[in-house]
């Protein structure tokens, strides 16, 4: 049981009056930035992460985390009041939640939501706390082979989980990872794909493309669409907390389900959004009341939040213990621990357990705080909304400059992120996903090294990937990942059809 | 270019054109990366693969894929219509073109006085508001961010003339 000691030192960390300060901060923001159209998870931890440089590495990612927390409660608020999804995986929780608010249920909805996502969170955590220790204690024995079948697999299974087509997939990725082999190469010292310019000498940093491609990019896109914000004005009182708690119970097995569901989709990359539609899926074919789905159902809103909630929580599992991040958030966090000078994977758990256990209690805390603070702030929330989008718009786009600025101190880097803005939109429009484009980036350095200490090792020959048990069933589990559209579809071709 | 032009209500590039156009470019960039991984080496030195190595291979595979990808599009699988109607193309350019010359400013001018004259022209030019709220807005952005960044966080931005002039 010496999780359950390393947990409560990690409580101790996590309580410590500063870090509770920058959590409660950290939560604020993220719902506001969840709630803003232009600024999601992703980039509004890339801007703020150059701020948390002069912090300790645990208070850093307490606060960063909390974002994160706080982006996914938020996403909830625009996808009820205002048929908006925040977040591409609150657009599931529109179908029930925004005609609940049309029936003036807005309050009993947005608990729900809430509700559930703490729900799902928890279920997370928990598992996080039993089984990441596991997983690292199991990646230690890994060789640079395995590590490669690690990232290989992650990368396969954005090829085959993906709705986009699997060539713009592998076409985004591999963009990405040609993105993060400008400059220094690491292993030889030797320049590449500089071309002679200076400024191409430290290569391409993720953050700048996060910012540009889902800030920026985001903008541009919500001005094409044009803005009017039709909402639904809310206000939460503790009666209507109350009595929807009283009926959450009920749907327990919807909860528990949508919160497998969610780890299970979560650890893998892209996980949050399919786990919020299946699990509405599967809730609406199993549910006695699934026909009314669509039309205000509250069960409707709990089965994809928690899902979503219980998906995005769980991909921080791979990324702290095999250094592969399960979400693009989940992605600049790692980023993150990278510039803090800490090494993400199995090591962590043996060499900095103050910041690893820190973490995981803060998600307990976190999760708890980030409940409390979306059910009192909701009205304050709403009418963040309300500004007009001429007001806003600028506003973002200084933030995210001023975030572009701070990673470097270059004005470059601000030139770079307007590119990088107007390329995320088009490739966006043109249903490239931008996710496997900013993982490739950040993870680039790393699989280019296992890639390349693995041939070294086996004097250039490929069958290193396929030469134990172990890597194998890594490399076995990728192809199947990436080819499941193509092998689903041949079960469902030769499964006997039902007698219509 | 716009063969579909009567399904829909505006006019605007097709959306067959963009991904036309997308995918030459990725096989451009595959091209370039290709190009420059040749230039670094790809093949074997004494320390093994050499820099130009994996990228290479990156690159061949951009450019396999778009070429997939543009084979899908000549065999009709992308979808129909419009990319975007002039209309919102406009909306869109409202915004990347004060954003292109906000950021072509920033080391002219400074952080601070760019950001609080963005903020004022998108105010006054696409949301119509009168003077005094734009004064208000930009200018109290602009002190807001000065003092979170420059007095709070302790991280300098850059700054222009107006400050060196008031002496920070």
């Amino acid at each position: 049981m010496e999780e359950i000691a390393n947990l409560f030192q990690g409580f101790a960390v996590a309580l410590q009056p500063f870090n509770i300060m920058v959590m409660v901060v950290g939560i604020l923001l993220g719902v506001i930035i969840g709630v803003l159209p232009g600024l999601g998870g992703a980039n509004g931890v890339a801007i703020l992460l150059p701020l948390t440089f002069s912090m300790s590495p645990t208070s850093a990612i307490i606060m960063l985390s909390c974002i994160y927390w706080g982006a996914l409660f938020g996403g909830a608020i625009t996808s009820i009041l205002f048929n908006i999804p925040g977040e591409p995986w609150s657009v599931a929780t529109t179908f029930d939640g925004h005609p609940m608010a049309q029936q003036g249920r807005a309050g009993e909805a947005l608990t729900a939501a809430f509700t559930s996502s703490f729900v799902g969170a928890l279920f997370a955590v928990i598992m996080i706390t039993l089984v990441a220790p596991l997983v690292a204690r199991f990646a230690l024995q890994f060789g640079p082979a395995e590590k490669f079948g690690v990232y290989f697999l992650a990368f396969c299974s954005f090829v085959g989980m993906s709705k986009e087509p699997p060539a713009k997939t592998v076409v985004s990725m591999m963009i990405g990872f040609a993105l993060a082999a400008v400059g220094l190469d690491a292993m030889t010292g030797q320049l590449r794909l500089t071309f002679g310019s200076e400024t191409l000498l430290t290569g391409f940093d993720f953050l700048i493309a996060v910012i540009g491609l889902f800030g920026i990019g985001e903008i541009l896109l919500t001005m094409e669409e044009g803005l009017s914000f039709k909402g639904r004005s809310a206000t939460i009182n503790p009666r209507v907390v109350w009595q929807t708690w009283k009926e959450l119970p009920r749907y327990w097995v919807t909860s528990l389900r949508s919160c497998i569901i969610g780890c299970w989709l979560g650890v893998t990359p892209a996980g949050a959004t399919p786990a919020s539609f299946m699990s509405y899926g599967v809730a609406k074919r199993v549910s006695k009341r699934g026909r009314n789905f669509g039309k205000g159902e509250i069960e409707g809103v709990v089965a994809p939040e928690t899902a979503a909630h219980a998906a995005g929580t769980a991909a921080l599992l791979p990324m702290l213990s095999l250094g592969v991040p399960g979400s693009p958030t989940a992605a600049v966090l790692l980023g993150g621990l990278l510039i803090w000078g800490l090494q993400p994977g199995p090591m962590l758990f043996i060499e900095q357990k103050e910041f690893v256990w820190g973490l995981i209690a803060s998600m307990y805390l976190g999760n708890l705080v980030g409940l409390l603070i979306v059910l009192t702030c909701v009205p304050l929330l709403a009418a963040i909304l309300r500004i007009p989008f001429s007001i806003i718009a600028p506003v973002i786009l200084v933030l995210c400059a001023i975030g572009a600025y701070t990673v470097h101190n270059s004005t470059f880097d601000v030139v770079l992120m307007m590119v990088f803005g107007v390329v995320g939109y088009v490739l966006k429009k043109c249903n490239y996903p931008l996710a496997p484009l900013v993982l490739a980036i950040v993870l680039g350095d790393k699989a280019e090294e296992a890639f390349r200490q693995s041939l070294l090792s086996s004097q250039g020959s490929l069958g290193i990937f396929w030469s134990n048990g172990l890597v194998s069933s890594i490399m076995a589990l990728g192809l199947i990942a990436m080819f499941w559209p193509l092998i689903s579809a041949g079960f469902a071709h030769f499964r006997p059809k039902p007698a219509v | 270019m716009t063969e579909d032009v009567e399904r829909t209500p505006g006019a605007g590039p097709s959306h067959r054109a963009v991904e036309i156009g997308v995918a030459i470019a990725t096989i451009v960039f595959a091209l370039i990366i290709i190009y420059g991984s040749i230039q670094a080496g790809i093949n074997w030195g004494v320390e093994g693969p050499r820099a130009g190595f994996f990228p290479f291979y990156v690159g061949l595979i951009i450019l396999g894929a778009s070429v997939v990808n543009l084979v899908q599009i000549f065999s009709g699988l992308t979808k129909d219509g419009l990319f975007a109607d002039w209309s919102q193309l406009r909306q869109v350019l409202s915004v990347v073109i004060p954003a292109a010359i906000y950021v072509a400013l920033i080391p002219w001018i400074g952080i601070y006085v760019a950001s609080a004259l963005l903020i004022g022209v998108f105010m006054k030019w696409l949301g119509g508001y009168g003077w005094p709220l734009v004064l208000v807005i930009s200018i109290g952005v602009l002190l807001v961010t000065f003092v979170v960044f420059e007095r709070w966080f302790l991280v300098p931005l850059p700054k222009g003339p107006v400050e060196q002039f008031l002496g920070f």
